[in-house]
């Protein structure tokens, strides 16, 4: 355990000095938060400490690091292969970075290694524990997820990674100390790399050929370590390069990457044999959005039904989430968290910790199989990613000293806390907030249907507010339906008109008040697609535009556009002619090569257009999104 | 006295206007349920309190108005300021009364309101009577509630009196066993906090000192006790500079800071307020203060500001606003009408016929898209790090 936590509070403060950087994944964080959460906390807060930043114009600390490595490099070739030990010793505590991390990528992949790995090779021969596997995951044939494809190689690497971990133990110091020059590390670097690849290369061969039966990769696994350890060292480094990366790429599996490339063939691939779902693609996918997911609408949802029984590691509850979303009857991202984090709630309820496993470790990987179970169904939307980053880290920084059914207690109140303060008292302060924005002979314009909007109005109007609504919709959706015929019927009076009608009526509107699915830190709305040409047109014309979103919903991404993050909807339901439903001209045209549908689901609206977000926390400006992501996301604890 | 003072000549002039025309200027007329409620206590309920003010010390100087002013800033405690405003209920006479306080202390016209209230409130701490924290708390809460609502015109006021609320409760102090090592705890605070804003003034002259450059022309607007400060540091600091001030209408401010700064030898020229378009290629930065500092980062100030801050925009001149921090308000106009409207009577020197409306809003809200930089005692701001200051201080 030991040499593992120094190289971690080492590498710790790298990561801070390397300037954008994604925190840490939940399942790393079960390791190293709650022991040294000083090592793990500075990096997230970044920028500054509220309470002791007296003057708002502060200069970001010099980056140490940097200074350090341009000192430290110098030192280092001085350093005779004779003196390694003590070189050894003094260029550990520098302290803030490791610079052996610097001299060679073979040692930070140990150390920034996924902690399972070298975890699970130090519980014991991989062999032990490759035995204890098969008799778990025997029940669940449907290909499951991480466990099944994934441990095997983990295991196997746990191996060759233990191996070669002593082997460079042993001939430890000198590699590091024996490069003199920049271009000489360089180069070690790059032969190294390309070892990688190569390796790589065998790996996904040598995975891809016994994919066809999952016991038989099992079985075939405990041998495996076997072969590299007899093999000479250029193997072994190549292998253990395969297993460095394969925890990596598992992780990435656990909770496939929000971000996954889909015009990357290879992924593409790998992603289809874990998936649950059996997903087709949708046939001419327009250029630009390739690298976004898309499937055939409706081809998965009878197949799934039919499944439920089989699908064991999957919660029924969640099941049933998934399965509506893909049906599309929850929508909306509240609704959609709300769901969410309900069906986590009941299959915590139900869950019980297996022998011989942490509550900790086994409830994430589990809560992650649930959420790649979800992504299949609809990607997530980035208020979910928020809950259920919370949940992890929730997880993470349990007591290990609770008993099991209190730390399901713990947590099934923590999230009826989370969805009562951060999303229905949160709507409820927007909704007073709001209201106090509207005035007497105003004129209201909103785009489709916003649950926080709808709040908002049907509030003013209990108010006995005089004012007006104008409801601008968009196919194919047409949400804006359903909000009318409720504000209609509480005797609001509205006026409903289509997307293309927004610069006529938008010069009698006096505020817009939009919803949204988030708001990036640039102060970038990420919203249902429209929301940007209407506020576009709103700011054109000087009507406030007011964004209605809770807190929780805030992201430190940053974002330009929406074509590299979005959502694909069916390409179906862009082609079909609404209003003779009897006739499809563009019929039969499906098929051409030429002809592509395009149907995205979401647009960033630039900071500009916006005047105001309404959140929890009041009426800000778009540019102080990043502060309440600062201070109140802090560890994604959401204080 | 009271009545001999400017304020009085003007508030005389309006209940004039308001006898003359009751139905011809509804400007001033509507009253909203809040001001109705307060007119109990003010009785000049429906013109801005603060404008009013503001009149009378940097309006155009009277001969009985110094005469006056002097003898408060001598700490001459005047017996009818309580006759006039003092909701005149028996429990206001037993106890003590914040509003009094604060009125004494707004006598002075180097003293900004805002101080004069936590100065007012601070003294609330010292005289009260209370034996538990919570007494006390609810107090503070009762006096500060007093003052708010005594002028809800005035944004420095309500920001003041929360800031201090803020500053002052918000304290391990109340945590302490005994009641009155915690008290004076508090009023350390309190007095701490009086003695911050105080120096705010200061600490901003400084800090702008390095946008003065020798040569520079600048544009100023209305009378600003932060600007002035401004200047007569930059004056002191032997740097050459010419300052155009704008004529301040309708309570002609302005002519008040051009003659302050002709004392320090400073070149001014005098500009008629639409005369700003025409001389604004000569000019080289605007300074402005502020009323008050809004969560979006912009401004509420003095009518006229907000047409400065777009012509200079329009002609890319840096608009700096000269702003205590203690003027930062939680308000978030949306736009012109999105404030409580703080009004005030217009002298237009001829009888205005009964049918012609008049605009008496006294101020104007300026987006921070115009604004350049804030000077704060709290550093030298974008318009967008107020909301960062201000979600720091209140969340």
């Amino acid at each position: 355990m030991d040499p593992r936590r120094v190289s971690r509070t080492v590498s710790d403060p790298k990561v801070r000095h390397v300037g954008f950087f994604a925190p840490p994944a939940p399942p790393d964080r079960s390791q190293s938060g709650p022991p040294d959460p000083t090592s793990s906390s500075p990096p997230v807060s970044g920028i500054s400490p509220p309470g002791n930043s007296l003057s708002p114009v502060m200069i970001p600390p010099p980056r140490q690091p940097s200074t350090d490595l341009v000192r430290h490099y110098p030192h280092a070739p001085l350093h005779s292969p004779l003196g390694d030990p003590r070189a050894a010793d003094s260029s550990v505590p520098v302290g803030s970075y490791n610079p052996s991390e610097f001299l060679s990528p073979s040692a930070t992949t140990d150390c920034s290694d996924d902690p399972l790995s070298p975890g699970l090779s130090r519980m014991g021969s991989s062999g032990k524990f490759a035995m204890s596997l098969p008799s778990e995951e025997f029940d669940m044939p449907v290909a499951k997820l991480n466990d099944d494809v994934n441990m095997p190689p983990n295991v196997s690497d746990g191996g060759a990674n233990m191996e070669v971990q002593k082997e460079k133990r042993a001939a430890g110091g000198k590699p590091l100390k024996e490069k003199t020059t920049k271009a000489e590390r360089r180069a070690m670097q790059e032969a190294q790399r390309a070892a990688k690849a190569a390796a790589k290369g065998e790996g996904s061969k040598a995975s891809a050929a016994p994919a066809t039966g999952v016991n038989s990769t099992k079985t075939g696994k405990p041998v495996k370590p076997d072969a590299p350890k007899k093999d000479n060292s250029v193997v072994t480094a190549s292998e253990k390069k395969g297993g460095d990366r394969q925890p990596d790429k598992d992780r990435k599996k656990d909770a496939p990457h929000p971000r996954m490339q889909f015009d990357d063939e290879n992924r593409v691939e790998k992603a289809k044999k874990r998936s649950v779902v059996k997903q087709t693609e949708a046939r001419n996918r327009v250029e630009l959005f390739r690298h976004l997911p898309q499937y055939e609408h409706g081809t998965r949802l009878p197949e799934l039904e039919s499944k439920f029984f089989k699908l064991d590691p999957v919660h029924p509850a969640v099941y049933k989430v998934g399965l509506q979303y893909l049906a599309g009857d929850i929508s909306g991202g509240n609704a959609r968290c709300i769901a969410t984090l309900q069906a986590f709630q009941e299959s915590i309820r139900d869950y019980s910790t297996p022998p011989e496993k942490a509550l900790i470790r086994d409830l994430t990987t589990k809560i992650n199989s649930y959420v790649s179970f979800l992504i299949e169904c609809r990607p997530l939307s980035i208020s979910m990613g928020n809950a259920i980053r919370f949940l992890k880290t929730r997880i993470a920084n349990l007591p290990l000293n609770l008993s099991e059914s209190e730390a399901k207690a713990n947590l099934i109140s923590d999230i009826e806390r989370f969805i009562n303060e951060k999303i229905i008292i949160a709507d409820k302060v927007i909704v007073k907030h709001a209201a106090t924005k509207v005035r007497d002979g105003d004129v209201l314009l909103t785009y489709a249907s916003s649950s926080a909007v709808e709040m908002i109005l049907l509030q003013a109007h209990e108010l006995g507010k005089q004012f007006r609504v104008v409801i601008v919709d968009s196919q194919p959706k047409l949400e804006g339906q359903r909000l009318i015929r409720r504000l209609v019927g509480k005797g609001i009076s509205c006026t409903y008109t289509h997307l293309n009608a927004v610069s006529y009526v938008m010069h009698e509107a006096t505020k817009v008040f939009l919803g949204a699915s988030s708001v990036l830190s640039n102060g970038t709305v990420y919203s249902r697609v429209g929301t940007a040409c209407v506020a576009m047109v709103a700011h054109q014309f000087r009507v406030p535009v007011l964004i209605c979103c809770e807190a929780y919903k805030f992201h430190e991404r940053v974002q330009l556009d929406s074509i590299c993050f979005n959502e694909l909807g069916d390409p179906d339901a862009v082609s079909r002619d609404y209003a003779r439903k009897e006739i499809n001209s563009l019929d039969g045209r499906a098929n051409s090569e030429n002809l592509q549908f395009l149907n995205l689901i979401y647009d960033a609206t630039p900071s500009d257009y916006v005047s105001m977000i309404i959140t929890d926390y009041g009426m800000v400006p778009p540019t102080s999104v990043p502060v309440i992501v600062r201070e109140y996301h802090r560890d994604h604890l959401w204080t | 006295m009271w009545y001999r003072s400017a304020s009085f000549i003007l508030d005389k002039q309006q209940q004039q206007q308001q006898q003359n025309d009751t139905v011809t200027n509804p400007e001033s007329r509507p009253l909203s349920p809040a001001s109705t409620a307060m007119a109990a206590e003010n009785p000049n309920a429906n013109i801005s309190m603060y404008y009013q003010t503001r009149a009378a010390h940097h309006g155009v100087v009277t001969n009985d108005w110094l005469a006056q002013a002097q003898a408060a800033v001598g700490g001459n405690t005047d017996d009818s300021v309580s006759d006039n405003y003092v909701s005149g209920g028996e429990e206001e006479n037993k106890r003590y009364s914040v509003v009094d306080e604060f009125n004494n202390w707004r006598k002075q016209p180097e003293l900004a309101e805002a101080v004069a209230a936590i100065r007012a409130l601070a003294s609330v701490i010292r005289s009260s009577q209370a034996t538990t924290m919570m007494e006390l708390e609810i107090e503070l809460k009762k006096a500060s509630d007093a003052l708010k609502s005594w002028d809800t015109t005035s944004i420095s006021l309500t920001a003041g009196c929360d800031l201090f609320m803020r500053y002052v409760t918000r304290t391990s102090a109340l945590e302490y066993e005994d009641f009155n090592s915690a008290k004076s705890r508090l009023l350390e605070r309190a007095e701490k906090f009086g003695e911050i804003s105080y120096k705010a003034r200061r600490i901003i002259a400084m800090l702008s000192q390095d946008f003065i450059f020798d040569g520079c022309t600048i544009l100023v607007h209305g009378f600003s006790r932060v600007v002035l400060e401004v200047l007569r540091t930059a004056a002191q600091n032997k740097k050459l500079f010419r300052v155009f001030c704008t004529e301040g209408r309708p309570d002609r401010t302005g002519l008040r800071l051009s003659n302050e700064l002709a004392k320090l030898d400073v070149p001014v020229k005098l500009l008629i307020d639409s005369a700003v378009a025409y001389s604004m290629d000569e000019v080289d930065m605007v300074f402005v203060g502020a009323d008050g500092v809004v969560e979006s980062g912009g401004i509420i100030n003095m009518m006229g500001t907000y047409q400065i801050a777009l012509v200079a925009k329009s002609m890319n001149k840096p608009v700096y606003v000269a702003a205590e921090s203690y003027k930062f308000a939680r308000l978030y106009p949306l736009d012109q009408k999105d404030m409580v409207p703080a009004l005030r009577p217009i002298d237009f020197g001829v009888p205005i016929p009964s049918k012609v409306e008049v605009e008496t809003s006294a101020r104007d809200y300026t987006p921070p898209q115009y604004l350049t930089l804030l000077f704060t005692d709290l550093g030298v701001l974008t318009p967008s790090v107020v909301s960062d200051e201000l979600i720091q201080l209140y969340l």
